[in-house]
C-alpha cells in the first residue's frame, strides 16, 4: 500500500524510480553550473581571482558542460518518467538502465575532476583521449565520448524496446526517431581534424542540430505529455500539435544550421540559406506558446499541479523569447557580422537555455515530487500559499532575464566599439572591454547571477519539502476535464 | 465523432513532418558535400597549409565589399620554407595544442568560443605584435609564458599553460594559416598590421 505525504518509492513505477535518480543528479549538476558560472563571471570583474588556480577557461568549461549534462539528464529522466505510462508496458531492460545510470554518473564525476585537477595537457593525442578535447561544449575526452555512446545505446534500446513490447503512440514514435537523431549526431563531434573549418563545420552539427532541432523536438514531446498530465488535454490534440511542431522545427532548424556557416570559411551561399531558414526558426516556438497557453486557457488553467503548470508556461514563453526572439535579433548575417562572438551570443545563450530547457526540466521535477509523495494535492492552498515555489520561479526567471539584459548591454557596446569602430584588433577588443558600459553590464550580470543562485537554493528547498505531510489527494484532471478539454481544444485545431 | 478538415488532421501533419524533415535533410547533405569540397585545405577558400610560406594580407575586395585574405610575396614562417607535408605537420601540432590547452574557453576561433580574450581569427595580423620582424618571436615567447607580459589595462591575463617551444611554434603556424581562410569578411573592418617594407 502506497503512502501519502512521504517520499516512498512504492509510489513510482520502475522507470520512474530510475528517472528520480536522473533528476537528483541533474539538480546537483545544475548547482555546479551556477557555481562555476558565478566564478567565471567574477573573473571578468576581478581578473586575479583564482588566477593560476582555477582559470577562466576551466570555470567556463565546467559551467557549460554542467549545463549540457544536467539538461540531458533531465531529458533522460523525463523519458524514463513517461515511458511506462506511454507504452503501456514496464520498462524493458531496467536493471541495465540502472547500471548505465551509475556508469554514466561516475564517468561524469571523473571527467569533472580531471577538468578541475589536470585542466590541460600536452599538445598530443593523449590529451584528447584522457584530459580534454578542447572543443567547446563537447570537451569531454574521447574515452568518455565512447562511454557516452555506449550508455545512450542502452538507453535507446530500453526506450525503443519498451514501445515495441507495449504500443507506439504518436508521442512514442516522435520520441524514438528524435532520440535516434540526437544520439547519432553526437558521433559527428568525435574526431580530430587539423582543418579548423572542417572541425567547426561538424562541431556545429552536434551543437546546432542538438539545441536548435533535436532538443527542441525532445521538449515538444515532454511538453505534450506534461499538458496531458497536468491539464488533461486530449491525446489527439497534443499529438497533432507535436507533428506540426516537428514539421516547423525541423523545416526551419535543419537548414537554419546555415547561420553558423557565415564566417568559418564555408561558401557564401550559406549567408542566404542560413539567414532565411534561421529567420523562420521562431515560428514553431510561437506555435508552442499558442498551444500551451490556449490549452491552459480552455481548461481555465484548472490543473493538477500548479508548479509544473507554471514552469510549463514559463517554458513556452522562455523558449519563444530566449531561443526565438533573442536568436532572431542577431541571426541575419548583416547584423551577425558585428555580433558574432560577442556578449550578444552569451545573452542569447543564457535566456535560450533557461527558457527552452531548464524550465521544462524543472516542471518535470515537480511532477516527480508529486507522484513520489503519493500523488498528493499540488494545486492552490499549499502551505504558506506555495510561496517557496513561486519565489523560486520568480528569482530564477528574474535572475536569468537580468543576466540576459546585462550581457545584451555589454554586447551592444562590444559590437559597436570593438567591431564597428575599432575593427576587432586586440587593442579594439580591450578598448571595448574597458568601457564603462561593458563593465557595468558585467557587474549587473554577476548581481543577477546571485539572484539566480538564490532562486536555485529555494528551488532545492521547495523540491525537498513540497507535499510533505500532505494528505489531500491529487484530483485527476483527466476525469474532471475530459469533456471540456475535448470540446474546446478540438475547436482550437479546427474540428467542427 | 466529427471528422477534422484536412489541415487539422493528425495524419496530414504526420506526413508533413516526415516529408519536411526528409527534404531538409537531403538538402543539407547535398550542401555538405559541396561545402566539404570548398573548405578542404588546398581549396580557394581554405588554402593549403604551405600558405604559411607566404606573406598573408587582409585586403578590401571592391566586388564583394568585404576584406579577404590575399597571398603576398614569399615570406616563410621562422625564415624556413616548408614542404606541404612539413607545413601540415607544424600546423597540426598547433591545432592539437590549441585543443589540449583549452584555448577556446577564453578565446574565439573564427568567432566561436568564449569571450574572455580576443578573437584569434586574424591574430597573426594584429598590430599588437609591432612589426613583421618582431612578430614571430614575440608570439612564440608570449604563448610560452604570457603571465608576466603586457596584456591590457584591465589586469586580465593569460595564464602560463606550460606550452613547449615546439608547441608554441606550431600554434603560431596554425594562427598564420588560419588567417588565410576566406571568412566572408569576418572580422569586418579589421585594421591589419603594416607589413610593407
Amino acid at each position: 500500500m502506497a503512502t501519502t505525504g512521504v517520499l516512498d518509492s512504492a509510489n513510482l513505477n520502475g522507470g520512474q524510480k530510475l528517472a528520480a535518480k536522473y533528476f537528483i543528479a541533474a539538480m546537483i549538476l545544475f548547482g555546479a553550473q551556477l557555481l562555476f558560472g558565478l566564478l567565471a563571471g567574477l573573473q571578468y570583474l576581478e581578473p586575479d581571482f583564482l588566477f593560476g588556480v582555477l582559470d577562466f577557461n576551466v570555470n567556463r568549461m565546467v559551467h557549460i558542460n554542467a549545463l549540457v549534462v544536467w539538461l540531458l539528464y533531465g531529458f533522460l529522466g523525463s523519458v524514463y518518467w513517461l515511458l511506462e505510462d506511454e507504452a503501456g508496458h514496464p520498462v524493458v531492460g531496467l536493471p541495465l538502465g540502472n547500471l548505465v545510470f551509475w556508469v554514466l554518473t561516475t564517468a561524469v564525476a571523473v571527467v569533472v575532476l580531471v577538468f578541475l585537477l589536470a585542466q590541460v595537457g600536452p599538445g598530443e593525442m593523449s590529451t584528447i583521449w584522457f584530459i580534454n578535447e578542447g572543443r567547446e561544449y563537447i570537451e569531454a575526452p574521447r574515452w568518455a565520448d565512447i562511454g557516452i555512446v555506449v550508455s545512450v545505446l542502452v538507453f535507446f534500446y530500453n526506450v525503443a524496446a519498451t514501445f515495441t513490447k507495449g504500443h507506439y503512440t504518436g508521442i512514442g514514435g516522435v520520441l524514438v526517431m528524435d532520440l535516434l537523431a540526437l544520439f547519432g549526431l553526437y558521433l559527428a563531434g568525435m574526431f580530430y581534424v587539423t582543418n579548423v573549418s572542417i572541425d567547426q563545420y561538424w562541431w556545429w552539427w552536434v551543437i546546432h542540430l542538438w539545441v536548435e532541432a533535436t532538443w527542441e523536438v525532445m521538449v515538444g514531446v515532454i511538453m505534450a505529455y506534461g499538458l496531458m498530465k497536468t491539464l488533461g488535454v486530449r491525446r489527439r490534440i497534443v499529438e497533432t500539435w507535436l507533428y506540426i511542431e516537428v514539421a516547423l522545427m525541423f523545416g526551419s532548424g535543419i537548414l537554419g544550421l546555415g547561420h553558423h556557416y557565415f564566417w568559418i570559411g564555408t561558401p557564401e551561399y550559406w549567408l542566404t540559406i542560413g539567414g532565411f531558414f534561421s529567420a523562420l526558426e521562431p515560428i514553431p516556438l510561437v506555435a508552442m506558446v499558442v498551444h500551451a497557453v490556449f490549452d491552459a486557457g480552455v481548461n481555465k488553467i484548472k490543473n493538477s499541479n500548479h508548479p509544473t503548470m507554471a514552469w510549463l508556461i514559463a517554458h513556452a514563453f522562455g523558449n519563444f523569447f530566449g531561443a526565438g526572439v533573442w536568436g532572431f535579433m542577431h541571426t541575419l548575417p548583416q547584423i551577425n557580422l558585428y555580433t558574432h562572438g560577442t556578449q550578444w551570443t552569451a545573452s542569447h545563450g543564457h535566456l535560450a537555455f533557461f527558457g527552452a530547457y531548464a524550465t521544462i526540466n524543472i516542471a518535470f521535477f515537480y511532477l516527480a515530487m508529486q507522484k513520489w509523495r503519493g500523488n498528493v494535492w499540488m494545486e492552490d492552498a499549499l502551505p504558506g500559499n506555495g510561496w517557496k515555489w513561486k519565489w523560486a520561479l520568480g528569482l530564477l526567471s528574474m535572475g536569468t532575464v537580468g543576466m540576459t539584459m546585462a550581457m545584451l548591454v555589454s554586447g551592444y557596446e562590444q559590437s559597436q566599439i570593438e567591431r564597428a569602430i575599432e575593427g576587432s584588433t586586440w587593442a579594439g577588443y580591450f578598448a571595448a572591454q574597458a568601457h564603462p558600459w561593458f563593465v557595468q553590464g558585467m557587474w549587473w550580470r554577476e548581481a543577477f547571477g546571485l539572484m539566480t543562485a538564490a532562486g536555485y537554493a529555494l528551488l532545492v528547498w521547495d523540491l525537498l519539502t513540497i507535499g510533505r505531510g500532505e494528505q489531500r489527494p491529487m484530483v485527476d484532471v483527466q476525469d474532471k476535464l475530459t469533456i471540456l478539454s475535448g470540446r474546446a481544444s478540438a475547436t482550437a485545431i479546427g474540428s467542427t | 465523432m466529427a471528422t477534422s478538415p484536412w489541415w487539422a488532421s493528425e495524419s496530414f501533419w504526420r506526413k508533413t513532418a516526415i516529408w519536411v524533415t526528409g527534404v531538409s535533410l537531403v538538402v543539407l547533405i547535398l550542401l555538405t558535400f559541396d561545402s566539404m569540397r570548398q573548405i578542404t585545405a588546398g581549396s580557394k577558400r581554405v588554402p593549403a597549409y604551405s600558405a604559411i610560406n607566404y606573406r598573408i594580407e587582409y585586403k578590401f575586395d571592391e566586388k564583394r565589399y568585404v576584406q579577404v585574405p590575399v597571398r603576398g610575396i614569399k615570406e616563410p614562417l621562422f625564415g624556413k620554407e616548408l614542404s606541404e607535408q612539413e607545413a601540415e605537420a607544424l600546423v597540426a601540432k598547433g591545432k592539437m595544442t590549441i585543443q589540449a590547452k583549452n584555448c577556446i574557453n577564453c578565446h574565439t576561433l573564427l568567432g566561436n568560443g568564449a569571450y574572455f580574450a580576443p578573437d584569434l581569427t586574424k591574430s597573426w595580423l594584429d598590430p599588437y605584435w609591432g612589426s613583421k620582424e618582431t612578430r614571430e618571436q614575440l608570439m612564440v615567447d608570449f604563448i610560452k609564458d604570457p603571465s608576466n607580459k603586457l596584456h591590457n589595462a584591465l589586469g586580465r591575463r593569460m595564464p602560463n599553460l606550460g606550452v613547449t617551444d615546439e608547441e608554441a611554434r606550431g600554434v603560431v603556424a596554425f594562427l598564420k594559416w588560419m588567417s588565410t581562410i576566406d571568412t566572408n569578411g569576418f572580422p569586418y573592418n579589421f585594421k591589419s598590421m603594416q607589413q610593407e617594407n
